[in-house]
C-alpha cells in the first residue's frame, strides 16, 4: 500500500491523460512561451536587458524610436500571451475547483472521499483545499475562491488584466489617451496580486514522511491510519515562485522610474523661448551635465500642466552648442497648453518648471564618417535633421577631424512647409554661412513639395524669374512632387565620379525600401569609382 | 480628461465582458458544473450582450472607426429606436443582465466586467452621450446651381465702350446681336 501520489492528484492525472490533447497544446504553449522568453532575453542581450523588462512593463529606456517601435511590438505580444495565459489558467481552475468541490460532497469514489476528508488539523494535513461542507454547495467554488489568497488575488488582477486590455484596444488609445495611460497603472495591482497568488499554498503535494505507498493504499482508505503500511498521508502546498520570476524586472522598472524621478528634480533653465510661425515653439534649454549626441530626444514633463505626463520630443540642436534645443508643434491638449503658457509669459521671464528625462536613443556618428552624404529627411522626420546639419556645419567650421564629409546633399521631402518654416529658416541661416565663407557648395538641398495644386503652381510661374524660392525664401529651388530618384542619384554620381556616398533617411519605410534599391542600382562594382552605400538609420 | 467619450470605453468593456460571460457559461454547461442552468442562461446573455455591442456608435467629434462587417448589426440595433440609443437603458440593461452571472463561480468574472461596463454606460449617459449609427454616407449632388444656366448676356467680343455706354434715350438702339450664342440650346 504504498505510492508516490495520491489518489486525487491521480484524478487530475487522469484528466491530463484523458484529454491528452489539450494538455498537449498547453505543454507546446508553456514551451513556445519560454522559448519566446528565453530567445527573447538574450535577443535584446544581457547589457540590453532593460528592453525586455521595458517591454513587458511598458515603458522604453535607452532605445531609438523604432526600437521604441519594436519594444511596444513586443509588449503587445506579451500582452496577448498574458491574456492567453490567464484565459487557460482560468479556466482550468474552474474545473479543478468544482471537481475538488464535488470530491468534497463525497460523490465521488471512496478514496477520493478519504482524501477530502483529510483535516488540516495537529495530526494531518490536508490535501483538498475546499474545507467546508456547509454552504450550499453549488455556491462554495463561489466562497472558497473569495476567501483564499490565491482565489481573491486571481480575480482581482484578472479583472484589472481585463480593465487595462480594453482600454488599451487602439480606438481608445488613439483617442482618450489619458484613460489608456492611467488604467495602464493598474499594472502595479496586477503585478502585486500575482506575486502573491501562491502564498496560500493550495497546490499540495504528499510528503515523503511518514512513508506511504500510495500504489499499495489507494484500495484501502479505510485502512489508513491502522495498518503500519498505510500511515495518514501528509502534505504539503507548493513553495510559490511567481516572485522570482518577476523580481528582476520590478527591480529595474522601480529603478527606472526613480531615476526618471531624480532628472526631473535637477534644474532646468531657459535659455530662450522662440515662437516661430505656425505655432511652432522653440524652447533652448540648459541642464547642468546634460549630453546629448545627434538625432536623440528627450522627454519633458511640465507640473504647471500635468503632473504625470512625459512626452517625447527630438531635440534639434548639435551637440557642440552650449544648450540643447527642442521644437515643438500643437499637437494635443498637453502641447496646446504649453504654447499657451509660453505666450503669456512676460518678456525675458523664466517658464515654467521642466522636467527632462534623457537623451534617449543611439546616436548615429556614422553621418560624420563619409566623404559625400545624401540625407533625405521626409515630413516630420526632418527634425533630427536639424540637429545633424547643425552638427555637421560646427564640426566642419572647426576643422573636427571627426567629420570627413566634404558634400552633402540634403532632400527635404514634405506634404507642404507649414509648420516647418523654421527648418527653412535654418537652412536659410546655413546657405547664408556657406555663402560667406565661399562655400556655397557644400550643401545642396531641395525642397520637394508633394501636396500641391494649381494655386502654388500658378503663383510660382508668376515668380519663376526671381533668384529667391518664393515658398522658403531659399536660394535653391522648391520642387513639386515627389523626387525622381534615379535623376537625383545620376547627378550625385556624376558630380562625384569616385567618393563614397552615405544615405541616410528619417522617414517611412517604403521610402527606406525604394532608397536601398536606388543605392544598390547606382554603386559601381569598381572600387575607384562611386558607391552608394543605405544605412538604415532610427532616428 | 474633458473630451473623452465614455461610451467608446464602456462599449469595449461590454463587447469583452460578453465575451467572458460565454466563457465562463461554455465551460460551466460543458463541465456539467452544478448550476450550470446559470452557465447556460450566461451562454445566451454573452452572445445577447455581444450581439449588442457589437456595432461601434458614432463618434460625436473625431473620426468614427467601424469594426469589420459591423453595418447589418448596426440596422439590427437602429431597428429598436430609443431602446437602444439611450444609454440609461443600456446601464440598466446590463446591470440586469450580469446579476444571475453571480450565482455561479465560472460566471462571476464576466458579471463583475459587465457590472463595471454598466457603470461606464452609466457615467456616459449622465454626460449626455447617446448612441449613433455608422451609417454608410450618401453620395449628395450639389444641384447645378442657377447661375449656369444664365451666362452673361454680353460676353465678349463687345463692341467699343461708345457704343456699350447705356443710351437710355435709345434703348431699342442700344441692343445688338451677339455673333455666337449665348445659351445652351
Amino acid at each position: 500500500m504504498r505510492g508516490s501520489c495520491c489518489e486525487l492528484v491521480l484524478n487530475m492525472g487522469n484528466w491530463i491523460i484523458n484529454n491528452g490533447l489539450t494538455a498537449f497544446i498547453l505543454v507546446v504553449w508553456m514551451a513556445i512561451n519560454i522559448f519566446l522568453f528565453v530567445w527573447f532575453y538574450f535577443f535584446y542581450d544581457l547589457g540590453e536587458r532593460y528592453f525586455y523588462t521595458r517591454h513587458l512593463l511598458g515603458c522604453c529606456g535607452r532605445s531609438v524610436r523604432k526600437q521604441l517601435d519594436k519594444n511596444l511590438s513586443f509588449h503587445k505580444l506579451v500582452a496577448y500571451m498574458i491574456a492567453l495565459m490567464t484565459a487557460v489558467h482560468m479556466i482550468a481552475h474552474l474545473l479543478n475547483v468544482e471537481w475538488y468541490n464535488n470530491s468534497r460532497q463525497g460523490i465521488y469514489d471512496e478514496l477520493s472521499t478519504a482524501l477530502s476528508n483529510l483535516e488540516d488539523g495537529e495530526n494531518t494535513t490536508y490535501l483538498n483545499p475546499i474545507r467546508i461542507t456547509n454552504l450550499d454547495p453549488q455556491q462554495i467554488p463561489t466562497y472558497f475562491v473569495f476567501t483564499t489568497i490565491a482565489g481573491l488575488t486571481g480575480v482581482i488582477i484578472t479583472l484589472a488584466l481585463i480593465l487595462i486590455i480594453t482600454s488599451s484596444m487602439e480606438v481608445i488609445r488613439r483617442s482618450y489617451f489619458e484613460v489608456f495611460w492611467y488604467t495602464h497603472h493598474l499594472f502595479i495591482i496586477f503585478f502585486a496580486g500575482l506575486v502573491f497568488h501562491g502564498a496560500g499554498r493550495i497546490v499540495r503535494r504528499q510528503q515523503d514522511e511518514p512513508p506511504h505507498n500510495s500504489t499499495f493504499c489507494k484500495d484501502r482508505p479505510a485502512d489508513w491510519g491502522r495498518i503500519p503500511e498505510c500511515p495518514i498521508p501528509q502534505f504539503t502546498g507548493g513553495f510559490p515562485q511567481t516572485w522570482m520570476y518577476v523580481i528582476g524586472p520590478m527591480v529595474l522598472y522601480i529603478c527606472e522610474r526613480l531615476l526618471r524621478f531624480i532628472r526631473y528634480m535637477q534644474a532646468v533653465t531657459y535659455r530662450r523661448i522662440v515662437m516661430r510661425p505656425s505655432k511652432v515653439l522653440e524652447l533652448q534649454l540648459v541642464k547642468n551635465g546634460f549630453k546629448m549626441e545627434v538625432g536623440q530626444y528627450v522627454f519633458l514633463n511640465c507640473p504647471a500642466i500635468s503632473q504625470l505626463e512625459w512626452h517625447p520630443f527630438t531635440m534639434t540642436s548639435a551637440p557642440e552648442e552650449d544648450f540643447f534645443s527642442v521644437h515643438i508643434r500643437s499637437a494635443g491638449d498637453w502641447t496646446d497648453k504649453l504654447i499657451d503658457i509660453m505666450q503669456n509669459l512676460p518678456e525675458g521671464a523664466q517658464g515654467p518648471k521642466m522636467g527632462v528625462d534623457g537623451p534617449f536613443g543611439t546616436a548615429s556618428e556614422d553621418v560624420f564618417d563619409y566623404e559625400v552624404s545624401m540625407l533625405v529627411g521626409a515630413g516630420i522626420g526632418v527634425t533630427p535633421f536639424a540637429s545633424i546639419l547643425k552638427s555637421i556645419w560646427y564640426k566642419f567650421k572647426d576643422s573636427n577631424p571627426k567629420l570627413r564629409t566634404r558634400k552633402i546633399y540634403f532632400y527635404w521631402l514634405c506634404r507642404e512647409t507649414h509648420a516647418f518654416e523654421w527648418f527653412a529658416d535654418l537652412l536659410q541661416v546655413l546657405e547664408k554661412e556657406m555663402e560667406e565663407r565661399g562655400m556655397g557648395d557644400f550643401l545642396t538641398y531641395k525642397l520637394y513639395l508633394t501636396r500641391w495644386d494649381q494655386s502654388h503652381a500658378d503663383h510660382v510661374m508668376v515668380h519663376s524669374d526671381q533668384d529667391k524660392d518664393v515658398i522658403t525664401g531659399l536660394k535653391q529651388k522648391t520642387y513639386y512632387g515627389r523626387p525622381a530618384w534615379d535623376k537625383e542619384f545620376e547627378q550625385v554620381r556624376k558630380e562625384n565620379p569616385t567618393s563614397v556616398v552615405g544615405t541616410f533617411l528619417c522617414g517611412p519605410e517604403a521610402l527606406a525600401k525604394v532608397l536601398a534599391k536606388k543605392c544598390a542600382k547606382y554603386s559601381d562594382v569598381d572600387p575607384r569609382k562611386t558607391k552608394f552605400y543605405f544605412n538604415k538609420e532610427n532616428f | 480628461m474633458g473630451k473623452i467619450e465614455w461610451a467608446m470605453w464602456a462599449n469595449e468593456q461590454a463587447l469583452a465582458s460578453g465575451l467572458i460571460l460565454l466563457t465562463g457559461g461554455i465551460v460551466g454547461v460543458a463541465g456539467q458544473f452544478r448550476g450550470w442552468q446559470f452557465a447556460a442562461y450566461a451562454v445566451a446573455a454573452g452572445v445577447f450582450v455581444c450581439l449588442l455591442e457589437y456595432p461601434r456608435s458614432k463618434r460625436s467629434k473625431g473620426t468614427s472607426v467601424e469594426r469589420t462587417g459591423q453595418y447589418c448589426f448596426t440596422v439590427c440595433v437602429k431597428a429598436f429606436g430609443p431602446l437602444t440609443r439611450n444609454y440609461y437603458v443600456r446601464a440598466f440593461l446590463h446591470a440586469a443582465i450580469c446579476v444571475p452571472g453571480g450565482f455561479m463561480l465560472s460566471t462571476v468574472l464576466g458579471c463583475v466586467c459587465l457590472g463595471i461596463a454598466s457603470l461606464i454606460y452609466l457615467v456616459a449617459a449622465i454626460r449626455g452621450e447617446h448612441w449613433e449609427p455608422i451609417l454608410p454616407r450618401k453620395e449628395v449632388r450639389k444641384p447645378v446651381t442657377e447661375s449656369i444656366k444664365n451666362p452673361p448676356q454680353n460676353p465678349p467680343p463687345r463692341p467699343p465702350a461708345e457704343m456699350r455706354r447705356k443710351r437710355v434715350d435709345d434703348l431699342e438702339g442700344a441692343a445688338y446681336d451677339n455673333p455666337i450664342s449665348v445659351t445652351d440650346d
